[in-house]
């Protein structure tokens, strides 16, 4: 068996360590609910409209309102200019973010109504989507949507043989020697600790699987005291 | 997906059966429904072919193109997977534009392929820089009875193994009519398929119908590939609104790793017989 080769983080972080962290709650004075989160160079910002009357009319649910995510870079948050609108992996990412904030937030007060929630990402290093859905999850919490639960994001992943936290570009995407890259996005509710949001591309063992859950349960413990500091921030300057 | 309409006995009866390890159509909450397997669906094609999972019913295809490589990998080939969930599969499905199941149904597909590292993209290099194949997997859905995910999954991992390469006439730079005997370039140790789990009320079910994935709390879809004979998870996915807790996922990845030990050389002969 082959030695593993990274067992130095390129970042010098220790193989568990989450980027340094910022959010702040209120940064979209017209909304009903903003909130940046950043991750090292990642930074994602999310803002909460609604609840509103959905049109179109057909669309609406008279049990309950529903919650509806569009997720989108910035056409200059990387090297490669990102053209405007959606794509299917802006698509996609919408989707699985709008699933994971569906199982904690609570619209049946808000019959026939939409809470719209956009996340955009002026500046990208790996991890956009986690970022993402952890400033939702606070600009949904600052607008009021009652929540049964927060939700804290991370993206876990193997780089060769190593179990690493908080991937950066460089081990998402540029890595390819030894077993290459793993990555792992993972929602943890804060409450009940089960996972809203669940993907993985690359080549990882069942074991090892579990071994990265675990560590992203653990990083989400820390993010949620971010999330929940930022949120007692809100009004102490107003 | 939203106009299936499924009365809420019915959805009591399905999920007061599986509590007693039992779903409507006799199976077992583990078992898969009789998988079939034809070729030769279309001459035109490098490969085309049916799968079905008892009702549930796709075409697969592939078609090799040339194109230029993208400049940052000058000497790989490229590979695109497009589903198409057409209305003649299902009352839920619209003409046009693909939507949001189709997108997230290929993307997933197409990852837990990518990642395996089934299809040798150095292979499909005819001049570095200048000139590759580019490999597009095609899926229609025909009927929709659940359970699509893993159908076109398989569907599409079977098609790359039958596909033929087509003959490049390299003094005109074209594609001639008609194919070589030779199949494309795959690493046929590492095929990997995905499997995908549901939560049915608290049960765990696999290869879920129609009725039972309309009710569902939660889905995981797994990729798993072959390590040396260890199974090696290539590609995950979570869908809908639920959540999974700890016992859930334990049972799930046990789930996983027996049905792909049970179904793994089937699907290898499937692929390559």
């Amino acid at each position: 068996m082959a030695e593993n080769i990274y067992t130095k983080r390129y970042s010098e972080r220790a193989m568990d360590e989450v980027r340094p962290m910022i959010a702040k709650v209120g940064v979209v004075p017209s909304a009903d609910g903003s909130a940046i989160f950043e991750t090292g160079k990642t930074k994602a910002i999310a803002v909460v409209r609604g609840p509103r009357t959905l049109h179109p009319q057909h669309m609406q649910n008279a049990q309950t309102g529903i919650l509806r995510v569009n997720y989108g870079m910035m056409p200059f948050s990387v090297e490669d200019r990102i053209r405007p609108g959606p794509n299917r992996r802006s698509e996609e990412i919408s989707k699985v973010t709008e699933w994971a904030l569906s199982s904690v937030v609570d619209l049946s007060g808000f019959p026939n109504t939409v809470v719209d929630v956009f996340i955009q990402i002026p500046q990208a290093d790996a991890g956009t989507r986690v970022a993402g859905i952890n400033a939702a999850a606070m600009a949904l919490a600052h607008a009021g949507i009652p929540m049964k639960e927060m939700v804290s994001a991370i993206g876990v992943g193997k780089i060769d043989k190593s179990l690493v936290v908080d991937l950066d570009k460089y081990e998402d995407s540029l890595f390819h020697d030894g077993e290459g890259s793993t990555d792992i996005p993972v929602v943890v509710t804060s409450r009940t600790k089960e996972i809203a949001l669940l993907q993985l591309d690359g080549k990882i063992s069942i074991p090892e699987f579990k071994e990265t859950i675990e560590m992203a349960k653990k990083s989400c413990e820390k993010i949620l005291e971010v999330q929940m500091n930022a949120l007692k921030e809100v009004g102490k300057n107003e | 997906m939203s106009n299936y309409i499924m009365p809420n006995l019915q959805k009591k009866k399905i999920e007061a059966c599986l509590k007693e390890g039992k779903r409507l159509d006799g199976r077992k909450s583990d078992e898969y429904r009789e998988i079939s397997v034809e070729e030769g669906i279309s001459l035109n094609s490098a490969s085309a072919v049916r799968v079905k999972f008892g009702k549930t019913e796709v075409l697969a295809g592939v078609h090799l193109a040339l194109a230029t490589p993208y400049p940052d990998s000058p000497d790989e080939g490229t590979f695109m997977t497009g589903v198409e969930l057409h209305p003649m599969a299902s009352q839920q499905f619209d003409i046009g534009r693909p939507g949001i199941n189709a997108i997230e149904m290929a993307r997933v597909i197409d990852r837990g392929i990518r990642e395996s590292g089934f299809i040798d993209f150095k292979g499909l290099c005819i001049k570095e820089g200048e000139k590759i194949w580019q490999v597009f997997v095609d899926i229609v859905a025909i009927n929709d009875d659940g359970n699509l995910l893993d159908v076109a999954g398989l569907a599409a991992v079977i098609a790359l193994g039958k596909a033929r390469m087509p003959i490049y006439n390299e003094a005109e730079d074209k594609v001639e009519d008609g194919f070589s005997e030779e199949g494309i370039p795959l690493k046929k140790d590492v095929l990997s398929f995905s499997m995908t789990f549901h939560k049915v009320g608290n049960v765990i079910v696999a290869d879920v119908d129609k009725e039972e994935e309309e009710i569902s709390k939660f889905r995981l879809t797994i990729a798993i590939g072959d390590n040396n004979g260890e199974p090696r998870i290539t590609a995950m996915q979570k869908g809908k609104a639920g959540t999974i807790n700890a016992v859930d996922m334990e049972n799930i990845l046990e789930l996983a790793e027996s049905k792909w030990t049970e179904l793994f050389t089937k699907v290898k002969e499937y692929t390559f017989e």
